[in-house]
């Protein structure tokens, strides 16, 4: 590698994890470093969401180890992964629809005044400090009262990183950012996930879609069927080669091939 | 609420021209407990017009005492329904607290205050296995409650009838304690020579005090979170179980100051009391805007729902109807708040991609 060794905030080396009798992940090994970005990508069942899990304090591993700079641990909740410095935003999850843009942003660690029974939400510094943290992060709301459910996808994607990223962040894991964002939206999204990177924190990004880990991505880990299927840094692989192996390689080859047949 | 638009124009200058002239309007309309405040005005005026005993003052003392006790359980109701779960077991639990106190103070001869403290204990048990429950097993709410709800409703009957002989328990008035307790919790205080029961004080400072937590603290914060989305709140941090059982407790902890309320004013009991009020306390929470589906709501506006219930019912007393006309006037009610709680909600959570 030519370009400098980066500091290692997260490590995972042949971790696993079974429910039951299923083996959900095996023998998986992945850095993710300050400053950049990490994408795992694979296909439905490939054992995505599995890692990030673990890495975020839902699951623990069974095998292998995890460490968080340097030193070995295992969380037993969300909170313990936050404590760390380990922030995670999900798809589906990121945030609470009914609730306003500044209570979503502070939710878990809201500010307050006063002291003893008297501890009171600080409604007015909660306000001001989502609205100046997301300006700075380039995101312009008209207002922060209003309830989260009222923005656009992709904007609450944003509201979520933008909250990992004030509330010191050490790593952000992406969970499939992207995936049910329209083109111009998902654009928007890479732009802040690659402004967290340039910030400094180490990335993970979750995707299916190599046309979105590409761009923003230094390091990618294939998964499938729960075992690593490669991982390479950005200067061993192209786009072509990404999108080639994620979809299954010659698998996909047959299938045009088959396809091109009926066609005929 | 409290500030102008645009407190810092150097951050919101160039975003405020898209915000509209219809955003007082929407602040307005997203507020869950307007629709009461409205309905409760219509009511009001209604029978102030048609009935002459409404507006005096003996008149507001009875509709203000009804709306009381159904008060203090529909905003306890209303948190644990923004917090997103049900609590079916909320009514028969204003009898089981009366009947532990009564039957503690009666037949053990224990003074009223400690009767008082061990019901409360007893309250907070089965509100905290409600939750647990709930919480452990991740089964509706509905259905566990329900569940507590019978055994409750069979272990009064059934340890009534077996210390009692019947399905009453009385004599409170000759326990000890019982007239210092009797002051705090069922005494009347008299403004321009009419007299109002203390459990309208009760009802007005448990809804202040639950209002603020609703709005004004992390825990208020967190009951929304978790009612609004549960998994979201604990990826964040929030400590989901124990916010949840902290609300059922508080339920069950309302149905201990109601029962305490009834007990020591009625100074009896029946066995199989408080059968049927969940859905009462249910109803005035939902007419006071909460959502049905949790994560939205108000504790002010299960107030007013409340004093709705408590106004029509009286009201339609003094009117000389029928009191069948009630039960008309109450899905009427509930279907209008259900409707239009259903309208905010889509407004709120109106998704643009």
């Amino acid at each position: 590698m030519s370009f400098p060794k980066k500091q290692t905030q997260l490590e995972v080396r042949g971790i696993g994890k079974t429910y039951g009798s299923v083996i959900a992940l095996r023998d998986v090994s992945t850095v993710v470093n300050a400053g950049e970005v990490t994408c795992v990508l694979g296909d439905n069942g490939a054992g995505k969401s599995t890692l990030i899990k673990i890495l975020a304090g839902v699951h623990q591993h069974d095998a292998g180890e995890f460490l968080v700079g340097g030193s070995p641990v295992r969380f037993s909740s969300p909170r313990d992964a936050l404590d760390q410095g380990i922030a995670t935003v999900y798809q589906d999850l990121a945030v609470v629809p009914l609730m306003s843009v500044w209570r979503n942003f502070f939710l878990g660690s809201e500010p307050t005044v006063g002291f003893g029974p008297f501890r009171f939400l600080d409604r007015k510094q909660g306000r001001s400090v989502t609205r100046t943290a997301l300006a700075e992060m380039g995101i312009d709301l008209r207002d922060v009262e209003q309830p989260v459910g009222t923005l656009s996808g992709g904007e609450r994607q944003c509201v979520a990183i933008a909250r990992a990223v004030h509330f010191g962040a050490k790593v952000l894991i992406l969970d499939e950012p992207t995936a049910a964002l329209g083109v111009k939206q998902a654009g928007v999204v890479l732009k802040y996930v690659a402004q967290a990177r340039d910030r400094g924190l180490g990335v993970v990004l979750i995707t299916h879609n190599p046309h979105h880990a590409y761009p923003v991505g230094d390091r990618f880990l294939l998964l499938k069927r729960g075992r690593a299927l490669g991982s390479y840094e950005k200067t061993q692989i192209s786009l072509e080669e990404l999108t080639r192996q994620m979809a299954g390689g010659a698998e996909l080859e047959a299938l045009a091939h088959e396809l091109r047949g009926v066609a005929e | 609420m409290t500030s102008a638009p645009a407190t810092s124009p150097s951050a919101t200058s160039p975003s405020d021209e898209r915000v509209g002239s219809s955003r007082l309007l929407d602040r307005l309309v997203v507020r869950p407990e307007i629709g009461a405040l409205l309905g409760a005005l219509l009511v009001f005026a209604f029978f102030s017009v048609v009935t002459e005993q409404f507006l005096s003052t003996g008149g507001v003392a009875t509709w203000l005492d009804d709306a009381s006790t159904l008060g203090i359980m529909a905003v306890a109701v209303a948190l644990l329904m923004i917090g997103g779960e049900f609590d079916l077991s909320a009514g028969v639990m204003t009898a089981s607290t009366a009947l532990v106190t009564a039957i503690l103070a009666t037949r053990l001869g224990w003074n009223v205050w400690l009767a008082l403290f061990a019901s409360l204990v007893f309250a907070l048990a089965v509100g905290a296995l409600n939750g647990w429950l709930v919480m452990r097993t991740g089964l509706p709410s509905f259905i566990v409650t329900l569940g507590t709800f019978l055994a409750l409703q069979g272990l009064n009957l059934g340890i009534t009838r077996l210390v009692t002989g019947s399905v009453q328990v009385s004599g409170m008035r000759s326990t000890d304690g019982y007239s210092s307790a009797g002051l705090l919790f069922a005494s009347t205080f008299t403004i321009g020579g009419t007299s109002f029961y203390v459990s309208i004080l009760w009802w007005i400072l448990f809804t202040a005090i639950a209002g603020a937590v609703l709005v004004r603290t992390r825990f208020g914060n967190w009951i929304f979170a978790v009612g609004g989305s549960a998994l979201s709140s604990r990826a964040v941090g929030v400590p989901v179980v124990r916010t949840k059982i902290l609300l059922f407790m508080t339920t069950a902890g309302a149905a201990w100051l109601v029962g305490s309320i009834n007990i020591l004013r009625f100074t009896s009991v029946q066995a199989n009391q408080g059968i049927g009020l969940e859905f009462q306390f249910i109803i005035a929470a939902v007419i006071g805007g909460c959502l049905l589906t949790g994560g939205f709501g108000s504790a002010v506006g299960a107030a007013i729902g409340a004093l709705i219930f408590g106004m029509a019912r009286q009201g339609i007393v003094y009117a000389n109807w029928n009191s069948d006309w009630f039960q008309l006037f109450l899905g009427v009610m509930l279907l209008a708040a259900v409707l239009v709680n259903n309208a905010l909600r889509r407004r709120a959570e109106r998704v643009r991609r």
